[in-house]
C-alpha cells in the first residue's frame, strides 16, 4: 500500500486498518478509506469493463457519479466503490468479464467490433436467420451489460420508510448550500440539508485545505439546529415539495414548504481520442485521491482544462510530488488536436497538435456543468448559455430555488470544441454505454436526428450515470454534426430517479401486515394449519381430514371462529329508511329480534358483498358483511349517506366484536350449558337475534343457519371472546364439540348450496343472474341502489344462472373450470368438493339460463377430457330447510 | 400522485392516508332510460381543469368533497356536504 506523507486535511486514520478481499487478494485499508481509494493504493487501476466493448476503465470522477468503478460488493451489484466506505472483511470482485479485470477474454469485442456493432447492431447483424434470435440474444445479453443478481442469494434487506416534515430542504452541502441552510435556520425555519457526501463541504472537500472552511460551516450548521443527512441522495423533487432521500437503508420522504438545490456543478470530460484510457480523469478526482486518501493518481499528469479546476488539480498534484508534464488551459488558446494514446488500455501519452508527451495522468475538465437534474425534473426551464457552453436554469418552479453552481454561478471556463481531434483510439461521447462520436454521427446519419430519438437509439446518456458525464457532450456533439445550434437541440427530459437507488428502497419494509382475530393463537394451540382469508390469518382446518371435521358437525356440534366478518352498527331515527335504500330488500319493516339475509349492489346492479340484518331496536341495525368486505362497506354505506344525508350513523366494530358460530345438532344442548337464557325453538327461533349471556360474557347471538344446522353465532366484545370459545370446548367436551376450520365449513356450505360472494360471484354477477330474486322489493318508494340496472337485466332477459351441479361420474372438475356446451365455452365453475356425508362431488357453475333446470347437462374439461355434469336446483342437502328450524 | 390533500377534519394528509373516489357525480331523481343510466354509471366529464371530488379520509374516516386541478393537482378547496 503505497500512500503520500501524511498531511492535515487528509481524510484516512492511519491508526485504524482494515482489511478486505478483492478476489481472493487481500487488501490494507484505512478507516476513511473507500473500497475505490484503498483499491487504488494498492496498485489497482483497472477498475471495470466496459458495457459493450469490455475496455478496461479506471477511476474517472471519484464522486459517484460514473459508472467506471462499478463492483459487486458482498454479492451486491454496480456499487460504485469510489465513494463506498471501504469495510472490514467485505468481498469486493470486479464485473461484466470473462476472465478478470486485467485479462478480460471478452476485450475481443473491441479489438474486431467496431463495424460490426454500430447502434442497433443486435437488430441488424443478428437478426438473420431468424430461429437463431433467442440463441444470439442469450449470448449478447451474457456479453453485455453491468453487474449480476444472484437470483439464488439471500433476499436483500429492504429499507424502511421515514416521513419528515420541513421548511426548507436543501440539496447539497456545498459552500451555497451550507451558508442556505444556515441563513434558513437562523430565521428559525426547521431545515434539512442533504447531500451525497462523503462529508459536508461540496468542493471544499477535495480542497487541500478547504477542510478547516467546512468544518467551520459545519459547526455553524449544527448550532442552528441544521439537520444533516449525509451521505444521502435526493432522488426527485416531487409535487407539494415532497423530496424523498435515499439515507442509508432508510427512504425519508420529506415534504418540504421549500427546496434549496445547490446541487454544484458536474465536471465535463473533454471529448478526444483515447479519452476513457485508463488514467485519464476529471479534477476531482486526482484532487480526492491526492488530498482526501494521500495517494497519487500517477507518476507524471498533464492538465487539459477549460477552468480553474484543471489548475487547482496541477496545484495539488505538484504539492504531493507528482510531476506535472504540461498544463493546457484551453482559455489561453484552443489547439486543433489533443489525442490520447495507450497500451493495454491505459494512458502512455498526450499528443497536442501532433507534440507527444509522455504520462501516464491526464487531467481533463470541460466547462463544468450545472447540476440542473433536479431542477429540470422538477419543472425548471434549462437554456443553453452559449458564452459559458453549459445548461443552465432559467425558470423555476415554484418552491423551488437553485443557488451556488447549480444556478449556473460556474465561472467563466473556455468552451472547447464538441470533439477536440479525430483519428487513433475511438472517441467517446457515453462511457457507461460505449457511444462513440462515430456512433453518434452514424444514428443521426440514419435519420434519428433529433437528440430524444438519437438517444433512444444508442442509448447514449442512458447509462448508470444518467447523463451527468455524457449529456452536455452529446448535445454539443449533434450540434456540431448537425449543424443545428445547441439551443435548438435543447436537452433530454430529465426524469427521477435523480441518483440510481436500489428497488428494495423504494419496496419499502418487508412486512406483510396480517390481521389475526382474538382467538388466533387458541387455534394454533388446537392444532390448525392457517391460511390467508384476505388479510386474515384463518384456520384452514383442525386436522388432516376436513371431510370428517365437517361430518362432525352436521352429526354433532362444532365451533368456528368467525371474528374476521365485518360488523357494523347502523343507528338513528332514519337507520331503516337508510337500509331500504341500499339494500334490494326491505329491512326497515323487520321486527326488533328478528334478522334478515342481505345483498349489496352498486347503480351498476354488480354484486359486492354480503351479510345478515339483525335489528336491535327501533332504531338500531347490527349488519354483518364478508370478511374482506368491511371497510368496503363502512365506506360505502358512509359516502351514500354523505349525499343522502339522512339521520343514520355507522360504527365499525369488526375489530373489537368477536364471533363464534356454534353449529350442530346438539347445539342446543350445548348452549344450554353455558346460558341460562332461553334457547328453546320457541323462545329463540331461527332467524331470531337476541341478547344472551353466554358463561357470563354479555353476547349478541345470532340463530341463522350459516352452515345449514341448528346454530348460533355468538357475538362478544374481543376481550372476551376467549373465555366464550374456552367456556365452549370445556362444557361441550361430552357432546363431541370440535372446532371446525374453513375448508370444513366451505363443504358444508356448499351442502346446502349457498354462494360466497366473491367466489361463486364476481365484479359482474347481478342478483337474478345470481339466482336471488327472492331479495329483489320493487315496492319500496325511493330507488334502492341497484334497482334500475337489476330491472335492465330483467328486461333483456336471463343470460346465464348460477346452479349447483352434481358429477356423475364422480370426476373433479377443478374451480374455474370452463363450461362446455355444444362444444363451446358457455360458463365456468365457480366452487368445487367432495362431500362425505353427500357420497358425491357437488359444486356451483355459472351456466346458460336455458340449462338452468333439473337434469341440465354440460360438459366440463377434467384431465383434458369433457366429463358430463347434471344440474340440481336447491339446495344438495336438507332442500326444505327442516335442520335450521329444528 | 404524491400530492397533499386537506382533509376537512384532519388538515394536510399524504395521498396514501386518503382514497379518491372519483368525479362526483348526480344520481337520477326519476327512473333513468337505459342511456341516462349509462351516461350516470360510466360517462364522466373528465375535465382538464378543476374538478368536484369525492374523498374518504382514512383517518376520520369520513367523505369530503375537493376541487381539483387535474392537471396540476392543485386543490381549491374541500369541504364537507352541506346537510340536505
Amino acid at each position: 500500500m503505497s500512500r503520500l506523507a501524511p498531511h492535515p486535511g487528509e481524510l484516512i486514520d492511519r491508526s485504524h486498518e482494515l482489511e478486505f478481499l478483492y478476489g481472493a487478494t487481500r487488501v490494507t485499508a484505512f478507516r476513511g478509506d473507500t473500497f475505490g481509494s484503498a483499491l487504488y493504493a494498492s496498485g489497482r487501476r483497472v477498475f471495470s469493463r466496459s458495457f459493450k466493448y469490455h475496455r478496461p476503465r479506471g477511476l474517472l470522477c471519484c464522486t459517484g457519479h460514473c459508472a467506471n468503478c462499478q463492483m459487486t460488493v458482498d454479492g451486491e451489484p454496480n456499487v460504485r466503490v469510489c465513494v463506498t466506505p471501504a469495510r472490514e472483511g467485505a468481498v469486493v470482485t470486479g464485473q461484466n468479464v470473462v476472465g478478470s479485470l486485467d485479462r478480460d477474454l471478452l476485450r475481443v469485442v473491441d479489438k474486431l467490433g467496431g463495424p460490426f456493432t454500430p447502434p442497433g447492431f443486435y437488430y441488424k447483424t443478428f437478426i438473420r436467420p431468424r430461429r437463431l434470435w433467442p440463441l444470439y440474444e442469450k449470448v449478447l445479453r451474457r456479453a453485455a451489460g453491468l453487474g449480476k443478481l444472484d437470483p439464488d442469494g439471500a433476499r436483500s434487506a429492504r429499507g424502511d420508510v421515514e416521513h419528515e416534515h420541513a421548511d426548507v430542504v436543501v440539496v447539497g452541502a456545498g459552500e451555497a448550500g451550507l451558508e442556505a441552510a444556515i441563513a434558513a435556520a437562523s430565521r428559525s425555519d426547521r431545515v434539512v440539508l442533504v447531500d451525497e457526501g462523503p462529508d459536508v463541504g461540496g468542493a471544499f472537500l477535495a480542497d487541500r485545505t478547504g477542510h478547516v472552511r467546512a468544518a467551520e460551516l459545519r459547526g455553524q450548521a449544527l448550532a442552528v439546529g441544521v439537520r444533516l443527512l449525509v451521505p444521502a441522495v435526493a432522488i426527485g423533487i416531487f409535487e407539494h415539495g415532497l423530496v424523498p432521500v435515499a439515507h442509508g437503508d432508510t427512504l425519508v420522504k420529506i415534504r418540504a414548504r421549500k427546496v434549496v438545490v445547490a446541487a454544484g456543478a458536474m465536471e465535463q470530460p473533454l471529448v478526444f481520442p483515447g479519452n476513457d484510457l485508463v488514467g485519464v480523469m476529471l479534477p476531482e478526482a486526482a484532487r480526492r485521491l491526492v488530498n482526501l486518501w494521500s495517494v497519487a493518481p500517477g507518476g507524471r499528469a498533464f492538465v487539459v482544462t477549460a477552468d480553474d479546476r484543471g489548475l487547482a488539480a496541477a496545484a495539488d498534484l505538484t504539492a504531493a510530488g507528482v510531476e506535472v508534464a504540461g498544463v493546457l488551459d484551453l482559455r489561453e488558446g484552443q489547439p486543433a488536436s489533443v489525442q490520447a494514446r495507450g497500451r493495454r488500455g491505459r494512458v502512455e501519452s498526450l499528443a497536442v497538435d501532433g507534440r507527444a508527451t509522455a504520462c501516464d495522468l491526464v487531467v481533463m475538465s470541460g466547462s463544468p456543468q450545472p447540476d440542473v437534474k433536479l431542477l429540470a425534473q422538477a419543472g425548471a426551464r434549462v437554456s443553453y448559455d452559449r458564452a459559458r457552453g453549459v445548461f443552465v436554469p432559467t425558470e423555476l418552479p415554484p418552491g423551488v430555488e437553485a443557488v451556488g453552481a447549480a444556478s449556473g454561478d460556474v465561472g467563466a471556463p473556455a468552451v472547447p470544441p464538441a470533439v477536440l481531434g479525430h483519428g487513433g483510439e475511438r472517441c467517446f461521447v457515453c462511457l457507461c454505454e460505449d457511444q462513440t462520436t462515430k456512433d453518434l454521427a452514424y444514428a443521426i446519419d440514419e435519420g434519428f436526428n433529433s437528440i430524444e430519438l438519437a438517444k433512444r437509439y444508442t442509448t447514449a446518456t442512458m447509462g448508470p450515470c444518467q447523463g451527468r458525464l455524457c449529456q452536455l457532450s452529446s448535445i454539443r456533439v449533434h450540434a456540431t454534426t448537425t449543424g443545428l445550434d445547441e439551443a435548438a437541440i435543447g436537452t433530454t427530459t430529465a426524469r427521477p430517479p435523480h441518483t440510481p437507488v436500489t428497488l428494495g428502497l423504494l419496496a419499502g419494509p418487508p412486512a406483510e401486515p396480517v390481521r389475526r382475530t382474538a382467538l388466533h393463537h387458541r387455534h394454533g394451540e388446537l392444532g390448525a394449519t392457517s391460511m390467508w382469508a384476505g388479510p386474515w390469518k384463518r384456520p384452514h382446518s383442525y386436522g388432516p381430514d376436513p371431510a370428517a371435521e365437517a361430518r362432525h358437525v352436521r352429526h354433532a356440534v362444532g365451533v368456528i371462529d368467525v371474528s374476521t366478518l365485518g360488523k357494523l352498527l347502523v343507528s338513528g331515527p332514519e337507520a331503516g329508511d337508510f337500509l331500504d335504500r341500499v339494500y334490494p330488500n326491505r329491512l326497515s319493516d323487520l321486527p326488533v329480534g328478528r334478522i334478515r339475509y342481505g345483498v349489496l349492489t352498486g347503480d351498476a346492479g354488480r354484486i359486492m358483498d354480503d351479510g345478515v340484518v339483525a335489528r336491535l331496536d327501533d332504531e338500531t341495525y347490527y349488519v354483518t358483511t364478508t370478511s374482506t368486505g368491511a371497510d368496503s362497506v363502512y365506506q360505502w354505506f358512509a359516502w351514500w349517506n354523505a349525499v343522502w344525508r339522512l339521520d343514520a350513523r355507522f360504527v365499525q366494530l369488526t375489530g373489537a366484536v368477536s364471533a363464534v358460530n356454534v353449529a350442530g345438532p346438539r347445539s342446543r344442548e350445548l348452549m344450554r350449558r353455558v346460558s341460562t337464557d332461553d334457547f328453546s325453538n320457541e323462545g329463540f327461533p331461527y332467524l331470531g337475534a337476541r341478547p344472551v349471556g353466554v358463561a357470563g360474557v354479555p353476547c349478541l347471538a345470532l340463530r341463522i343457519g350459516f352452515v345449514g344446522e341448528l346454530g348460533y353465532e355468538l357475538h362478544a366484545a374481543s376481550p372476551l371472546a376467549e373465555h366464550v370459545w374456552d367456556t365452549l370446548l370445556a362444557q361441550g367436551a361430552d357432546l363431541g364439540v370440535a372446532p371446525f376450520g374453513l375448508e370444513p365449513q366451505r363443504i358444508l356450505r356448499l351442502e346446502k348450496g349457498h354462494p360466497i360472494v366473491g367466489h361463486d360471484t364476481d365484479s359482474e354477477s347481478n342478483l337474478l343472474e345470481a339466482a336471488m330474486p327472492w331479495l329483489v322489493n320493487d315496492d319500496k318508494e325511493f330507488a334502492w341502489v341497484g334497482k334500475w340496472a337489476t330491472r335492465q337485466v330483467a328486461e333483456r332477459g336471463l343470460r346465464w344462472l348460477l346452479v349447483g351441479f352434481e358429477s356423475p361420474t364422480g370426476a373433479m372438475p377443478v374451480e374455474g373450470g370452463q363450461v362446455v356446451v355444444d362444444g363451446r365455452p358457455s360458463g365456468r365453475v365457480t366452487s368445487v368438493r367432495h362431500s362425505a356425508e353427500l357420497g358425491k362431488v357437488i359444486g356451483l357453475a355459472v351456466v346458460p339460463h336455458r340449462l338452468a333446470v333439473d337434469g341440465g347437462r354440460f360438459a366440463v374439461q377434467v384431465n383434458g377430457r369433457p366429463v358430463e355434469m347434471r344440474v340440481r336446483l336447491g339446495p344438495f342437502l336438507d332442500p326444505s330447510g327442516e335442520r335450521v328450524r329444528a | 400522485m404524491s400530492l397533499l390533500v386537506t382533509c376537512p377534519n384532519c388538515g394536510p394528509r399524504e395521498v396514501s392516508e386518503l382514497r379518491c373516489a372519483g368525479e362526483s357525480t348526480s344520481r337520477p331523481s326519476a327512473p333513468p332510460t337505459e342511456r341516462e343510466l349509462n351516461d350516470y354509471l360510466y360517462l364522466r366529464d373528465n375535465a382538464w381543469g378543476f374538478q368536484r371530488e369525492w374523498w374518504f379520509c382514512r383517518v376520520c374516516e369520513e367523505w369530503f368533497l375537493a376541487e381539483r386541478h387535474t392537471h396540476t393537482n392543485e386543490i381549491a378547496r374541500t369541504w364537507h356536504p352541506e346537510p340536505v
